[in-house]
C-alpha cells in the first residue's frame, strides 16, 4: 500500500517535472538555484520573464507545417 | 578545416550483450508487425479492422527504432558521446543550452508536427488505404526519420548551422542562393495551403468561426495574464486557457440560437481578408501577447488529441470502410486530386512520410540544445516516428468514413453541384453509392454541411468525431466535430503567425546583406515592410486557391507537396555531400537512396504539373484548353461566366511557372552539389565546415529510457560534482 502511493507520488512528480520543463516554466527554478549557488541575488520573477520575452521576441521560433 | 583527426581512436562501443529476454520481445514485435501486414496486404472483401494498420505501424516503427536506427547512429554517423556538443561547449543561457533529451524531444516534435500530416493522408484516402499506409510507414522509417536524423547530426557537429548556410558552405555559393530563393517561396505555399485549410474548414460555419475567432481574445488575455499578473505560471496559464477553449466549442453550438447565427457565417473571400489582416497583425505584435500563448495552447491541444486519438482507436476499433486500393490509382482520375498512383501520392503524403521542411527545424534550433551525440537518434529518428504515427491516424480516420460521403465531401463544389441530391447523383457516377437522405443525415449529426468541405480538415473532423462518439459514447458527435476542427485551425494559426515572422526574419536577413540597417529586427519599419511583403505573398497565393473555380485544394496541394518534397530534396543532397566530403563513401547509401527516390518522384510529378498535355494534371495545358475555349467565346464547367474563365487562365499558369521554377531550383542545388561529389570521390575525403572535437565534461543517457550502466554512470558523475562544488566552498 505504502509502496502504490510512493509510487503513485514520484509518476505525478516525474509528469510535474516534464510539464514544467516542456513549458519553461522550471527555468526560473533553475535561476533561482543558480543564483543561489553563486550568491547572487536574483532579480524578480517579472524581471526575469521579461527578460525571456525579450529574447524570444528576436528569435524565429520555426513551426512547420 | 578538417578535424576527424583531432578525435581520440574510439574504443569499441560498449556492447550490451542481447539477454535471451530481449531476443524474446523482439521475436515478439516482429511477428506481430509480419501477422499485421499479411493481414492487411491478404484481405479480400471482407471487413478489416482500422487496428491491423495501427499495429502494423507500432511494430514497424519499434523494430526500424532499435536495428536501423541505431546501426545509423553506430556504424554510420559513429555518434561519439565524448565529444561536446554545441550546447555544452557555447552554452549562454539563450539559443545555446544543454536540455534534458525528454524535454527536447517533446520542443522538436512539437516544432515539426503541424497541420501536415493530418491532411495529406487524409487526401491520399482517395487511392485506398494501403497505397498510403505502406508510403507512411516505408517511407518514415528509409526516407524521413534518416534525412531529419542525419540534418540534425550534421548541424550539431557545426555549430547548429541552417540547411541554407551549410548548402552555402558545403555545396557552393551558386547552391547557396538557390537553397535560400526555394526555402522562402516553398514556405510562402505551404502558408498559402495551410491557410486555405482553414478557410475551406470554417467558410458558412458559424459554429467554427466563433470557436476560432474566439481563440484569439482568449489568447490575449492569456499573455495579458503571463505578462502582468503571473509572470511565468505557464501551466496554470495553459489550464485557463483550455478550459475557456472547450467553453468556446461547446458555445459554438448555440450560435444559431444566439441569433448570431449570420453574422458568423462568412463566405472565403472574407475569411481570406480576416485572414491576411490577421496574419500581418499577428507576426508584428509583441510575441509575448499572442504568438507565445497560442504556441502553449496549440502544443497542449496537439499532443492532447494525438494522446486521445490513439486510445480512441483501440476502444473504438473501427473497421475500415475504404477500398483497400480504388480504381483512382491506376486511371488516375480522382476527383480529390488528379494523376495516378505514382507519382501522386507520394507527394500528396509528405509530412508524415518524408517532409523538407523538417530539416529547417533539425538545423538551427534544437542541433544547439542536443546535451549528448548519441541522443540525436531519439529526437531526430523517433521524433519523426511519432508524426508518421499521427499520419497514420489520420489516414484511419479517413478510411473509416463511408466511400460515398468521402468522395461528396472532398469532390470540388463544381463536381458535386452543392445539394444532398446532385451529390448523390455525382458519387454514384463514381461507382459508390449514397443516398441524399444519409449524406442529410451525416450533415445532421455534426451540425455542418458536409458536401464539397474540401480541404481534408472537415473530413479529418468527421472521421475523428465517428472514432470518438463510438469510443467514449455520449451522442457527442457535434462537439467532436468541432473540436477536431478547433484543433486543426488552432495549429494551422499558430504555424502562419510563426512561418509569417520566419519569413520576416529572412526577409530582412537577406536584404540586410545590401541594407544592413534593414537587419536590424527591432527597427519597426524594417520590420514591418517585412511583414507586409511576407503576408501579401501568400496573401495572394491563398487568394488564387479560394477564387480558383476548378478547387483550390484540387490545384494548390500537389503544388505543396512537391514544394515541400523538394526542399527534403535539398537537404538529403547536403547530406550525400558532406558523406562524401567525409569519406564516408560506404554508407552513402543510406541518404543516397531516399534522395534518388525523392528525385525521381518529384521530377516526375513536377515534369507532369509542368507538361503533361492532360489538362486535369498539366497547369499550362489547362490553362491552353481554357484560354481556347474563352477566345471561341465558350465556358467550360466548372467555370461559370466568362471572369472566372480568366480566372483559371491566370491561376494556373502562376502555379505553372511557380512549379517550374521549384524543380528549376532543385535541379541548380543538385547539379551543383554532383561537382562536389565528382571531386569528394577522386580525393576520397574534402575539407569540411565540421568543428573540431572537444572532450565532453557531462553524462546523459542516450535514449528515453537509461539503461542500468547509465543510470549508474549519471549517479557516479553528479556524486564527483557534489564533491567539487563541497571542496570549493
Amino acid at each position: 500500500m505504502i509502496a502504490l502511493a510512493e509510487r503513485t507520488r514520484r509518476a505525478w512528480a516525474g509528469v510535474r517535472w516534464y510539464l514544467r520543463e516542456v513549458s519553461g516554466e522550471g527555468r526560473w527554478d533553475a535561476y533561482v538555484a543558480r543564483c543561489a549557488a553563486d550568491g547572487v541575488e536574483p532579480v524578480s520573477r517579472r524581471e526575469f520573464e521579461r527578460h525571456r520575452d525579450h529574447l524570444r521576441e528576436h528569435a524565429a521560433a520555426g513551426r512547420c507545417c | 578545416m578538417s578535424t576527424t583527426t583531432s578525435t581520440p581512436p574510439s574504443p569499441p562501443a560498449p556492447r550490451a550483450r542481447r539477454s535471451p529476454a530481449s531476443i524474446a520481445v523482439w521475436v515478439a514485435v516482429a511477428l506481430v508487425g509480419a501477422t499485421c501486414w499479411t493481414v492487411l496486404a491478404l484481405s479480400r472483401g471482407e471487413s478489416v479492422s482500422a487496428l491491423w494498420i495501427l499495429f502494423a505501424a507500432l511494430a514497424s516503427y519499434a523494430i526500424a527504432y532499435r536495428f536501423y536506427a541505431r546501426f545509423i547512429g553506430r556504424k554510420v554517423l559513429r555518434l561519439d558521446d565524448r565529444r561536446a556538443t554545441p550546447a555544452e561547449r557555447l552554452e549562454n543561457g539563450t539559443d545555446f543550452e544543454v536540455t534534458d533529451r525528454r524535454v527536447l524531444f517533446g520542443h522538436h516534435f512539437a516544432a515539426i508536427a503541424g497541420a501536415g500530416p493530418l491532411v495529406g493522408p487524409v487526401l491520399a484516402a482517395q487511392m485506398g488505404y494501403l497505397p498510403g499506409t505502406v508510403w507512411i510507414i516505408v517511407g518514415v522509417i528509409l526516407a524521413g526519420a534518416v534525412q531529419d536524423m542525419v540534418v540534425l547530426f550534421l548541424s550539431m557537429r557545426r555549430d547548429g548551422k541552417s540547411l541554407g548556410q551549410m548548402v552555402r558552405e558545403e555545396i557552393g555559393v551558386v547552391g547557396g542562393i538557390a537553397a535560400l530563393i526555394a526555402v522562402f517561396a516553398i514556405m510562402i505555399i505551404i502558408l498559402a495551403v495551410l491557410s486555405l485549410v482553414v478557410v475551406n474548414a470554417l467558410a458558412e460555419s458559424p459554429w467554427g468561426v466563433f470557436s476560432i475567432g474566439l481563440t484569439i481574445p482568449i489568447a490575449l488575455f492569456m499573455g495579458v495574464y503571463l505578462r502582468y499578473l503571473r509572470p511565468g505560471r505557464v501551466l496554470e496559464t495553459t489550464a485557463i486557457g483550455v478550459v475557456l477553449l472547450l467553453l468556446a466549442i461547446i458555445g459554438g453550438g448555440y450560435v444559431e440560437s444566439w441569433g448570431l447565427g449570420e453574422a458568423l457565417t462568412l463566405d472565403k473571400e472574407t475569411l481570406t481578408l480576416m485572414l491576411v489582416g490577421y496574419g500581418f497583425v499577428a507576426s508584428i505584435l509583441p510575441v509575448w501577447m499572442l504568438l507565445t500563448p497560442r504556441d502553449y495552447l496549440s502544443t497542449f491541444m496537439k499532443v492532447g488529441v494525438i494522446v486521445l486519438l490513439a486510445i480512441g482507436l483501440v476502444l473504438a476499433r473501427p473497421v475500415l470502410e475504404n477500398e483497400k486500393v480504388t480504381d483512382f490509382a491506376t486511371s488516375g482520375e480522382g476527383p480529390v486530386f488528379a494523376g495516378q498512383l505514382f507519382p501522386f501520392l507520394f507527394i500528396t503524403i509528405a509530412c508524415g512520410a518524408l517532409s523538407g521542411f523538417h530539416a529547417l527545424i533539425s538545423s538551427g534550433t534544437t542541433p544547439k540544445m542536443v546535451a549528448k551525440e548519441r541522443q540525436v537518434m531519439m529526437i531526430g529518428y523517433g521524433g519523426m516516428l511519432m508524426e508518421s504515427f499521427v499520419a497514420i491516424s489520420a489516414l484511419i480516420a479517413a478510411s473509416v468514413i463511408d466511400p460515398g460521403l468521402y468522395y461528396a465531401m472532398n469532390a470540388p463544389l463544381g463536381a458535386t453541384g452543392g445539394t444532398a441530391e446532385s451529390a448523390a447523383e455525382f458519387v454514384a457516377g463514381l461507382g459508390f453509392s449514397i443516398t441524399p437522405d444519409q449524406l442529410t443525415a451525416a450533415a445532421a449529426s455534426v451540425e455542418e454541411e458536409l458536401i464539397s468541405r474540401t480541404g481534408g480538415a472537415p473530413t479529418l473532423a468527421f472521421g475523428i468525431s465517428l472514432i470518438f462518439d463510438e469510443a467514449f459514447g455520449g451522442g457527442l458527435a457535434a462537439f467532436w466535430y468541432h473540436f477536431a476542427i478547433m484543433f486543426e485551425a488552432l495549429f494551422i494559426l499558430t504555424a502562419v503567425d510563426a512561418g509569417t515572422r520566419v519569413g520576416r526574419f529572412m526577409l530582412q536577413d537577406t536584404v540586410g546583406n545590401v541594407w544592413p540597417k534593414f537587419a536590424d529586427t527591432s527597427w519597426k519599419p524594417a520590420a514591418w515592410a517585412a511583414s507586409a511583403v511576407v503576408v501579401a505573398c501568400w496573401g495572394y497565393m491563398l487568394y488564387v486557391g479560394v477564387t480558383d473555380p476548378l478547387g483550390g485544394i484540387n490545384q494548390l496541394f500537389p503544388l505543396f507537396g512537391i514544394a515541400n518534397q523538394l526542399l527534403a530534396a535539398i537537404a538529403l543532397t547536403l547530406c550525400v555531400t558532406l558523406f562524401l566530403k567525409h569519406g564516408w563513401l560506404r554508407y552513402v547509401w543510406v541518404p543516397a537512396v531516399p534522395l534518388a527516390w525523392d528525385l525521381v518522384v518529384t521530377m516526375t510529378a513536377s515534369y507532369q504539373k509542368v507538361f503533361s498535355s492532360n489538362p486535369k494534371i498539366g497547369y499550362f495545358a489547362q490553362a491552353d484548353t481554357y484560354r481556347d475555349a474563352r477566345d471561341a467565346g465558350e465556358v467550360l464547367a466548372p467555370a461559370a461566366d466568362a471572369s472566372q474563365m480568366d480566372t483559371v487562365i491566370r491561376n494556373s499558369t502562376t502555379n505553372g511557372v511557380l512549379q517550374a521554377a521549384f524543380a528549376l531550383l532543385v535541379i541548380v542545388i543538385v547539379a551543383n552539389a554532383v561537382l562536389v561529389w565528382v571531386r569528394a570521390v577522386r580525393a576520397g575525403s574534402l575539407p569540411t565546415t565540421e568543428v573540431p572535437a572537444v572532450p565532453s565534461t557531462i553524462v546523459a543517457p542516450a535514449d528515453f529510457v537509461a539503461t542500468r550502466e547509465e543510470k549508474a554512470e549519471l549517479a557516479a558523475w553528479e556524486a564527483e560534482r557534489r564533491e567539487k562544488a563541497g571542496a570549493e566552498v
